[in-house]
C-alpha cells in the first residue's frame, strides 16, 4: 500500500510540474504583471526597472518559471507582485476560513445524503423516494451562482421586511466575531446550504442508485436465504458494498467543490482562497494567481489518491501492491 | 432505420451499408425477437399462428424505451419548445436586447406593453433578454458539446485502439486537463484572453470538457479491440481506420449520444456561472448568467434574477431528465432502475 | 409411501412487467418425500427456479406476486408464513444452493464470517468459537482444503468450484429438512462439475436431507436423482421416477428432450432438436402450451383448444399431460437403461 501511494504521489509530481508550467507560461504572457504598478504615480522609471529586475521579468519564461518554483519552496509562495507583500500568509488565512465552509458543508451532505440514499431505495417508489428524488433531481440542475443568489436575497429580504436577522448575507463575521463562535455560524450558514443542496443531490441519488444496485444482487438474495434479518441484510451487506462507490464520488467532489467555492464566496464575499483569487485574478496578479493554482492543484490530486486508497480500503478485492 | 439482423454476424467486412451487424456487439445483447400473436414469419422456422418471430433494429427498441420514459418525453417537448423560442428569438422577442426605455426602468412584470418579465434598470425589456439569452445559452451548449465530443472521441478513440505509449500520453494529457481546477482555470483564461466573445468562451469551455467522453470511449475501444470480429477484419486486409470507424466506433454512440446530451447542460451552467462573474460572454451579447447580475444589484426586483434562473434551471433539468431517458434506452444491459 | 415432507398444490406465480404479465408459474402441485433427490427439469424460462424461490419468499413482491397455491411444510403453509416465522425456515429448514458462485457470496466479507453469519443468525446463543469449529468442520466436510486458512479469506480468492463447495457447506450448517439445489454446476466446468456433484452426494449421505436439483441438464439429473419432473412453459408436463421418465417417457416434450442428447455409443448424423422456440409467458399459445412444437399433435384441435390435464399414466407415480400420451406407449425407448447409475 505504501509503495502504491509513493508511486502516485511520484507519478503527480510531473503532472504537477507540467500544470504549473502551462498555466505559468499562459499567465505571464497574457499580462504585465507590472501592469498595475506603471500606473501609479510616482512610480519612476529607474524604480520599475529594479523591480523588474529583481522580479526577474526580464528574463525568458521557462526562467522565470525556475525562479518562481524556488520561490514557492524556499520563500513559501514569494511575494506577490502588486502588493509586494509575501502571499502565503494570504493563502493561509483564507485557506483556513474556505476550508470551514466546505467542510462543514460536504461532512452535512454526506451525512445527509447517504441516509436519504439509504430510505429512498428501501422504499423505492414511495413518497418519500419520489419527493428526495426531485429535489436532487432539482439540486443537480441549479447553478450554483443562482441557488446562492436566491438565499441571499430571501434572507435579505427578511431582515428588511421584519428586522431580523437570521442569517448573514455576506462577510466572514460581524466586527470581533470570532472563528468558532454563533456569529460566525450565522454567516457561514448560507454558504454552506448552497454547498451542502447540492453535494446533497449528488450523494442521495448516488448513494440510492447504488443501494439499488446492491439490494439486486446475487449475494444479498442469498443473505435472506439464510434467515437473516431484513435490517441486518441492509446493514450488514448491503450498506457495506453500497457505500464504496460513494467514497470514491465523494472523495473527488469535494476536491472539485473548492472550484465551486469561488462563486458562493463571491457571492457572499466571504474571505476565502476563492475570494482572494478572483481579486488577485482581476488585479492580474500572477504570483498570486499562481499560487493559488498551484494550491488547489495539490488539493485535488491529495483527494483523488485519497479517494483510491479508500476505495482499495473499503473493496478487498483491490489491493495495490 | 436499418434492419440488423438478429445474429452478430461475426467478421462479416463487406457488410452491405445497411446491415452493420458486426457492428453493434454490446448492443446485440438485447433480445432481438419477440414472440406475437401474429405477425411476419421468420426467415428460418415453419412454424404457425401463436409462435411468429418479428425482427425489429436496435434502433427502433431504443426509440421505443424512450418514448417510455415518460418524463424524458416531456422534457424533449418542453425543451424542443424552449430552444425553438430562442432559435427565432428575433421573431418571437418583442423588443432587441438593447432597446432602452429610461421612462420605465426596473417595472414589475405586466402585460402592458408586453413587458411580461419587467423591465431592467435601463429600461430594456426582461423577457426579449431572456429569450435571446437562451439563444446564446443554447448555441454555447451545442457547440461545446459537439466539439468537446469529437475531440474526446478521436482522443479516446486513438488512445484506446492503439494503446501503448498512445495510450499513456493521451492519458497523461487528459489527467493534467483534469487535474488543473476547471473553473479556475476557466477564470484565467478568459481574464487574460480577454473573452467576451460567445465562440471564444465556447472554445474554451470545449477544451475542457472532452475528459469524461475520452475516458469511455477509450474503455470502449480498449475492450473491444481485442474481439474476433476484429481480428478478423484485419486478417482480411481492413485497415486501422477502417476497423475503428466501420466495426468499433458505432459501439460507442450509446455514450456519446448521453454524455454529448449532458455536456450541453454543463456547458450551459458553466458558461452562465462565468458570465455571471464577470469572465464570461460580456455585454452587449446577452447571456442567461449576466443577466442575474442586475438581479443582484436590485434585490428587491425579484424578477431580475428569478427569471433567467428559473429559465436555466428548467433547461437542464430537461436536458437531465433527456439524457436519463437516453440512457435508459441506449443502455439497456444496465441493470438500473429509473430514478 | 411414506408422507411427503413438502406438499405444493395449485402454485401459481405472476410477474407483473411493461409488456404485460408473465405466468412464470401455472398451477403446479408436486410433493417432496423426506431423504429423496427429486429433480426439476426444463429450459430457462420453463418455471423451475421460480416455483422454488416462492417458497422461500425470495420473490421480489412488487413485479412478483404470488397468486394462488399453498406448500405444506411440517404442517404449515410457507406461502402464508408472516416474515419473521419464513425467515424461521430460511436456512434452518429448508436452504437453497444458487447457481452463481461468483455473485452468491458477498465479496467484501470474509467466507467464514459469511458461514459463521448463517449458524449465528438461527443460533445466536452459540459461542463464536464453537460456530468457527463447526464451520471450519463443513468446509472440510466439502472438500476444501485448509480450511483453517480458508475461513479468514475472501470469496475472490476462492476458485469457481471451491465457491460452490463454501455455498454447499453454507446451505448445510443448520441441517435442514430439505436442500434446493437452483443449477448448482450450470456455472462451473465440466471436470468441476462432477467435484461438486460429489461433494453433493456425500452431504446427502451425512444429512438424510430431501433435495430439490433443479437443473437443464439431464446427464445431473439422471446421475442424482430418484424422481423427475419435467417442466415446460410454466407447467408441468410430466413427472415419474429417473428410470420411467428415461426409459418409458409419456409426453413429447420429454421425449424431445431426450431425442436431442447425442448417444456415445451410437453413431449419429445429425443432432435432433426439438425444433420452435420456447414459448412467451406473457403471450402464451391457447391450448397445450407445447403444441406448436410437438410432433404429436399434427395440427390437431384438441391440442389447439383444450390445456390438457396432468394425469396418472398407468398408477399415479407417473403422470404425463399431455392428450395423446396413450399413443405413446409403443415408442421404442432411446435408452435400454439409465444413462447414469442412481440407486
Amino acid at each position: 500500500m505504501l509503495t502504491y501511494i509513493t508511486r502516485r504521489v511520484l507519478y503527480s509530481i510531473p503532472v504537477l510540474i507540467l500544470s504549473t508550467f502551462l498555466s505559468f507560461t499562459f499567465v505571464s504572457l497574457a499580462g504585465d504583471p507590472l501592469g498595475q504598478l506603471r500606473l501609479q504615480r510616482g512610480m519612476s522609471p529607474e524604480t520599475l526597472n529594479n523591480l523588474k529586475h529583481q522580479y526577474h521579468l526580464d528574463q525568458p519564461i521557462p526562467v522565470r518559471y525556475w525562479y518562481w518554483v524556488q520561490d514557492v519552496f524556499l520563500h513559501k509562495l514569494g511575494n506577490s507582485l502588486v502588493t509586494l507583500q509575501p502571499i502565503w500568509p494570504d493563502i493561509q488565512r483564507t485557506m483556513g476560513h474556505t476550508l470551514q465552509v466546505v467542510l462543514t458543508a460536504e461532512l452535512l451532505a454526506l451525512v445527509l445524503g447517504v441516509t436519504v440514499g439509504i430510505f429512498s431505495a428501501i422504499r423505492q417508489y414511495s413518497v418519500f423516494d419520489y419527493f428526495f428524488t426531485s429535489v436532487s433531481f432539482l439540486g443537480l440542475a441549479m447553478p450554483v451562482f443562482w441557488l446562492a443568489l436566491l438565499l441571499q436575497v430571501l434572507f435579505v429580504d427578511i431582515y428588511l421586511k421584519w428586522n431580523i436577522r437570521i442569517f448573514y448575507t455576506s462577510g466572514l463575521n460581524s466586527p470581533h466575531g470570532t472563528a468558532w463562535s454563533l456569529d460566525r455560524l450565522q454567516h457561514i450558514a448560507l454558504p454552506v446550504m448552497t454547498l451542502c443542496i447540492i453535494s446533497f443531490a449528488l450523494y442521495s441519488r448516488y448513494m440510492r442508485a447504488s443501494m439499488l444496485d446492491v439490494l439486486n444482487t446475487d449475494y444479498v438474495r442469498t443473505a435472506r436465504a439464510k434467515g437473516l434479518p431484513e435490517w441486518r441484510v441492509v446493514m450488514g451487506h448491503v450498506f457495506r458494498n453500497a457505500l464504496i462507490p460513494i467514497t470514491t464520488v465523494a472523495a473527488l467532489n469535494i476536491g472539485a467543490v473548492f472550484g465551486g467555492a469561488i462563486i458562493t464566496e463571491t457571492i457572499f464575499t466571504l474571505d476565502g482562497i476563492g475570494y482572494y483569487f478572483i481579486g488577485r485574478l482581476q488585479a492580474l496578479d500572477i504570483y498570486a494567481v499562481m499560487a493559488y493554482l498551484l494550491v488547489t492543484a495539490v488539493i485535488i490530486i491529495v483527494f483523488n489518491l485519497i479517494a483510491d486508497i479508500l476505495y482499495g480500503f473499503l473493496d478487498p478485492r483491490i489491493r495495490y501492491d | 432505420m436499418t434492419e440488423i439482423e438478429s445474429h452478430a454476424d461475426a467478421g462479416s467486412i463487406e457488410s452491405h451499408p445497411g446491415l452493420e451487424s458486426s457492428t453493434v456487439a454490446p448492443m446485440a445483447q438485447m433480445p432481438n425477437v419477440v414472440a406475437l400473436g401474429e405477425g411476419v414469419a421468420a426467415a428460418d422456422s415453419t412454424v404457425e399462428a401463436g409462435l411468429e418471430l418479428k425482427v425489429r433494429s436496435q434502433w427502433s427498441y431504443a426509440r421505443d424505451r424512450f418514448v417510455r420514459h415518460r418524463l424524458a418525453m416531456a422534457s424533449l417537448i418542453v425543451l424542443i419548445f424552449v430552444f425553438g423560442v430562442g432559435a427565432f428569438a428575433n421573431f418571437v422577442a418583442p423588443y432587441s436586447y438593447s432597446a432602452i426605455d429610461l421612462t420605465n426602468i426596473l417595472h414589475p412584470p405586466t402585460t402592458v406593453g408586453q413587458h411580461y418579465f419587467g423591465t431592467d434598470e435601463i429600461g430594456r425589456d426582461y423577457f426579449s433578454r431572456v429569450i435571446y439569452g437562451i439563444r446564446t445559452s443554447m448555441e454555447v451548449g451545442i457547440f461545446v458539446a459537439i466539439v468537446s465530443s469529437i475531440i474526446g472521441l478521436i482522443i479516446g478513440a486513438i488512445a484506446g485502439y492503439y494503446g501503448g505509449w498512445l495510450d499513456n500520453l493521451l492519458m497523461r494529457v487528459t489527467d493534467l486537463v483534469l487535474t488543473l481546477p476547471a473553473l479556475a482555470i476557466l477564470l484565467v483564461a478568459s481574464a487574460l484572453l480577454g473573452a467576451g466573445n460567445q465562440w471564444r468562451v465556447s472554445l474554451i469551455l470545449a477544451l475542457f470538457f472532452w475528459t469524461g467522453l475520452a475516458r469511455i470511449v477509450r474503455g470502449i475501444f480498449l475492450s473491444l479491440r481485442e474481439k474476433e470480429y476484429v481480428e478478423a477484419a484485419k486478417a482480411a486486409g481492413s485497415h486501422d481506420i477502417r476497423i475503428m470507424f466501420r466495426h468499433i466506433l458505432p459501439n460507442t454512440l450509446g455514450p456519446v449520444v448521453v454524455n454529448g446530451t449532458l455536456a450541453v447542460a454543463t456547458a450551459i451552467i458553466t458558461e452562465a456561472a462565468l458570465s455571471f462573474l464577470g469572465f464570461g460572454i460580456k455585454p452587449p451579447t446577452p447571456s442567461l448568467g449576466s443577466l442575474v447580475v442586475s438581479g443582484q444589484s436590485n434585490p428587491q426586483k425579484w424578477w431580475l434574477t428569478i427569471f433567467p434562473g428559473l429559465t436555466i434551471l428548467l433547461i437542464v433539468l430537461c436536458i437531465n431528465f433527456i439524457g436519463d431517458g437516453l440512457r435508459d434506452a441506449l443502455d439497456p444491459t444496465q441493470r438500473r432502475v429509473r430514478a | 409411501m411414506p408422507e411427503p415432507i413438502l406438499s405444493i398444490r395449485n402454485l401459481v406465480v405472476e410477474f407483473k412487467t411493461e409488456d404485460g404479465i408473465v405466468h412464470a408459474v401455472d398451477d403446479i402441485t408436486y410433493d417432496v418425500f423426506p431423504g429423496e433427490t427429486l429433480g426439476i427439469v426444463g429450459e430457462s424460462g420453463s418455471g423451475k427456479s421460480v416455483s422454488t424461490l416462492a417458497l422461500l419468499g425470495l420473490i421480489p413482491q412488487p413485479p412478483g406476486r404470488i397468486a394462488n397455491g399453498e406448500a405444506m411444510f411440517k404442517g404449515r403453509d410457507l406461502l402464508k408464513l408472516s416474515k419473521r416465522d419464513l425467515r424461521d425456515f430460511r436456512g434452518k429448514e429448508v436452504a437453497m444452493i444458487f447457481q452463481d458462485p461468483m455473485t452468491s457470496l458477498n465479496p467484501v466479507l470474509k467466507v467464514g464470517f459469511q458461514l459463521s453469519e448463517a449458524i449465528k443468525t438461527h443460533f445466536p446463543k452459540e459461542k463464536d468459537d464453537a460456530i468457527k469449529a463447526r464451520v471450519i468442520e463443513l468446509l472440510r466436510l466439502v472438500g476444501v482444503p485448509n480450511p483453517e486458512q480458508r475461513y479468514e479469506q475472501y470469496p475472490h480468492e476462492f476458485s469457481g468450484g471451491m465457491r460452490q463447495r463454501a455455498m454447499i457447506a453454507m446451505s448445510i450448517t443448520n441441517s435442514p429438512s430439505i436442500l434446493i439445489a437452483d443449477e448448482p454446476t450450470t456455472a462451473l466446468d465440466v471436470t468441476i462439475q462432477a467435484q461438486v456433484l460429489e461433494v453433493m452426494k456425500r452431504v446427502q449421505a451425512e444429512t438424510d436431507a430431501a433435495t430439490i436439483l433443479i437443473t437443464h441438464d439431464l446427464g445431473i439429473v439422471a446421475e442424482m436423482c430418484e424422481r423427475v419432473i419435467v417442466m415446460y412453459g410454466g407447467k408441468i408436463v410430466e413427472f415419474g421416477d429417473v428410470h420411467t421418465i428415461f426409459g418409458k417417457p409419456r409426453h413429447p416434450y420429454t421425449i424431445g428432450l431426450m431425442n436431442s442428447l447425442p448417444r456415445l455409443t451410437e453413431d449419429e448424423e445429425w443432432l435432433q432438436p426439438i425444433p420452435g422456440q420456447p414459448p412467451s409467458l406473457i403471450n402464451r399459445p391457447r391450448g397445450c402450451a407445447f403444441h406448436p412444437r410437438c410432433f404429436l399433435a399434427q395440427g390437431r384441435p384438441r391440442c389447439r383448444e383444450e390445456v390438457p390435464e396432468l394425469r396418472p399414466i398407468e398408477g399415479d407415480q407417473h403422470g404425463s399431460a399431455c392428450h395423446f400420451a396413450e399413443e405413446l406407449r409403443e415408442r421404442p425407448s432411446r435408452f435400454a437403461e439409465p444413462v447414469g447409475g442412481a440407486a
